[in-house]
């Protein structure tokens, strides 16, 4: 039999059962295109987890004070009072850091904010003019702390969007923290939440103001030092040079015994992307079952419909075709419907793909590794199932296949 | 003298193994040539359908001899035999087998896919023309009678133009007027040349036929006109 023949019996036998064909390819069609939108769904939450830390500044390092060392005893991490106002001008130095843009010291408390409306408990921070700056944050109104207001012990106040909505407060109002009246000045924009920490349920005072009436202290001392580099690629130089700086103005030789601590958003950065690695086996895993659920689903409408047509394969022998003709025609016929399905497949992700962004705030990001691996599968699967047991009928006496039932 | 199709010498088939066995064909020697009408009758059991598919190559003797048209059919290889079947018999079966998602046409067409043929859709209509179906060639099976059905399976035996048919109870599932509509158009095809092989268990259709053998357990009887 030749082949252009072969595949128009192959052809005819697809279209004589119309609904088993359409089955088949369903069953393909919706194997791929999960296993497609799937693995396309992780890839784009991977990136907007990687986006959202990004936003959090990865230039962004911190500076907490070390453990004291006191009669060979060394006290827990941040113990030590050991940072200061003297710190951070030295970081400011353009000369020894040239990597840094920004330097903010911060101090920080708990206290209660008193509104018209209102009061509730919430972090306070004391900081300068640079907080903005080194945070990577902006605001939705009004303006941030001068230089001029810290020098001044200045009663404002500039709040976190979850904060100023909880004390219903707008610029220009009026709250007190502790029980001493400031006035509000900015609303910060809303930067979500990273792991514990609502980034939005804040205070922002003037330094000076914030150890008069909420921490206490000594004006000199300093609890953290915010420090944002030029970039981020020169995070790493950064990171050195205000190592060099502090190690220099706190007279230690031994880095060992360092009384600071520099930590990085990249540290954080790289534990989102070992849990991003987490989260995309976790989806590969989903994808495989479904593509396994999906290839059952094939090998099982293929199955029965071999046997079913056992009677078929018996007929067509008696009529003169050979084993050859056979496993030719059901082969013809398995790669048609995985074919079919398979680019149909494609098709309806890359559909999804285009539309589920547009209905519902998920985002996909179709990429070829999955379009080829199940699209592959999916064939691999229609072809086996489809020609090797017909290729077992077909090897039957014509009269077993004849009298199948 | 006409020349031979069938030769049988001591055919003997037999199925499973141990105590289980059972010689369905034993010792069978039978002997048709060109042009011959032959009905082989016995009730169910007696071995007829087995010796069936041993003439008809589908299925192969345990021992003894079987030459179809002077060849040896116990030394052919599967191509071969699907060679034989395509090209020299045409089947006829008592449920007739036609595949029921495709016209009748298409269901005649069927063998001259599995050969080298020009026109296979005139060759076909023609054949359905021969049983009288011109009328019927788009209808599916099942928009057919059974006696409609069993005139398309004709068609499809004989549109190869076989050396032999083979006919396996072909009235078997048919009512009177339908069996006679069937039994005459095997008449005809005999009359105008080929040779018949009709196997059945009813003695008024074996009538038709010219010679009778019967099958008893196994072992073939000729039964002497009376």
């Amino acid at each position: 039999m030749s082949l252009l023949r072969t595949f128009d019996t192959g052809m005819r036998g697809l279209l004589g059962h119309r609904l088993r064909s359409i089955l088949t390819t369903l069953g393909i069609l919706f194997g791929v295109a999960a296993v497609i939108c799937t693995v396309g769904i992780g890839t784009a939450s991977a990136d907007s987890v990687n986006s959202s830390i990004a936003a959090l500044g990865t230039n962004l390092l911190t500076v907490s004070p070390g453990s004291t060392v006191s009669f060979g005893v060394r006290g827990g991490a941040g113990s030590a009072n050991t940072l200061t106002m003297d710190d951070v001008a030295g970081l400011e130095d353009k000369q020894d850091a040239p990597d840094i843009s920004a330097v903010a010291p911060v101090v920080s408390g708990t206290a209660t904010l008193v509104s018209t409306s209102s009061n509730e408990s919430t972090t306070v921070q004391g900081t300068t003019a640079s907080w903005l700056a080194a945070n990577a944050r902006a605001l939705s109104s009004g303006v941030f702390v001068t230089s001029k207001e810290v020098q001044k012990h200045a009663q404002v106040v500039v709040l976190g969007a979850t904060t100023a909505s909880d004390l219903n407060a707008v610029v220009g109002d009026q709250v007190t923290i502790n029980g001493n009246p400031f006035q509000v000045i900015g609303i910060l924009t809303s930067s979500g939440s990273t792991g514990f920490t609502n980034n939005d349920d804040l205070a922002v005072i003037p330094i000076t103001t914030a150890q008069d009436e909420v921490t206490g202290g000594s004006p000199n001392s300093v609890q953290r030092i915010l420090l944002s580099a030029t970039s981020s690629a020169t995070i790493g130089s950064a990171y050195l040079e205000a190592d060099q700086l502090l190690l220099q103005t706190h007279h230690i030789t031994n880095t060992a015994s360092a009384d600071f601590n520099i930590t990085s958003a990249s540290t954080l950065a790289s534990t989102a992307a070992s849990v991003t690695t987490t989260l995309t086996i976790l989806l590969a895993s989903v994808a495989a079952i479904s593509l396994l659920v999906g290839g059952i689903g094939v090998m099982n409408i293929m199955l029965v419909s071999v046997t079913e047509r056992t009677q078929e394969i018996g007929l067509r022998k008696a009529l003169g075709a050979t084993p050859r003709d056979l496993l030719r025609q059901f082969l013809i016929e398995a790669a048609t419907l995985s074919f079919v399905g398979g680019v149909l497949g494609v098709a309806a992700a890359l559909l999804a793909g285009f539309l589920v962004p547009r209905l519902a705030n998920i985002a996909v990001t179709i990429t070829a590794t999955p379009v080829i691996i199940a699209v592959a599968v999916a064939a691999g699967v229609g072809l086996i199932f489809g020609v090797y047991p017909a290729a077992r009928a077909a090897r039957l006496a014509p009269i077993a296949a004849l009298r199948a039932e | 003298m006409a020349t031979e199709i069938i030769r049988l010498v001591d055919v003997t088939k037999i199925y499973g193994d141990g105590d289980a066995t059972v010689r369905a064909v034993d010792g069978v020697s039978l002997l048709v040539h060109e042009g011959d009408f032959i009905a082989v009758m016995g009730p169910s059991g007696s071995g007829k359908s087995t010796l069936m598919h041993i003439l008809g190559c589908l299925d192969v003797p345990t021992s003894g001899e079987y030459r179809f048209a002077g060849e040896d059919v116990a030394r052919m290889n599967e191509r071969e035999l699907a060679s034989i079947r395509n090209r020299r018999i045409g089947f006829v079966f008592q449920q007739f087998h036609l595949l029921s998602s495709m016209s009748a046409w298409r269901n005649v067409e069927l063998p001259l896919l599995y050969r080298t043929a020009h026109e296979r859709k005139q060759t076909a209509l023609n054949a359905l023309a021969q049983v009288g179906l011109s009328g019927r060639v788009q209808h599916r099976p099942n928009q057919l009678s059974g006696g409609q059905q069993q005139r398309v399976a004709i068609a499809r035996a004989l549109v190869t133009d076989p050396t032999m048919i083979l006919a396996d109870e072909p009235t078997g599932n048919l009512d009177s007027r339908a069996s006679r509509e069937v039994l005459d158009i095997l008449t005809g095809l005999n009359k105008s040349g080929h040779t018949i092989v009709l196997i059945t268990h009813d003695p008024i259709v074996a009538s038709v036929a010219e010679r009778v053998v019967e099958m008893a357990d196994g072992h073939l009887r000729e039964r002497v006109a009376a």
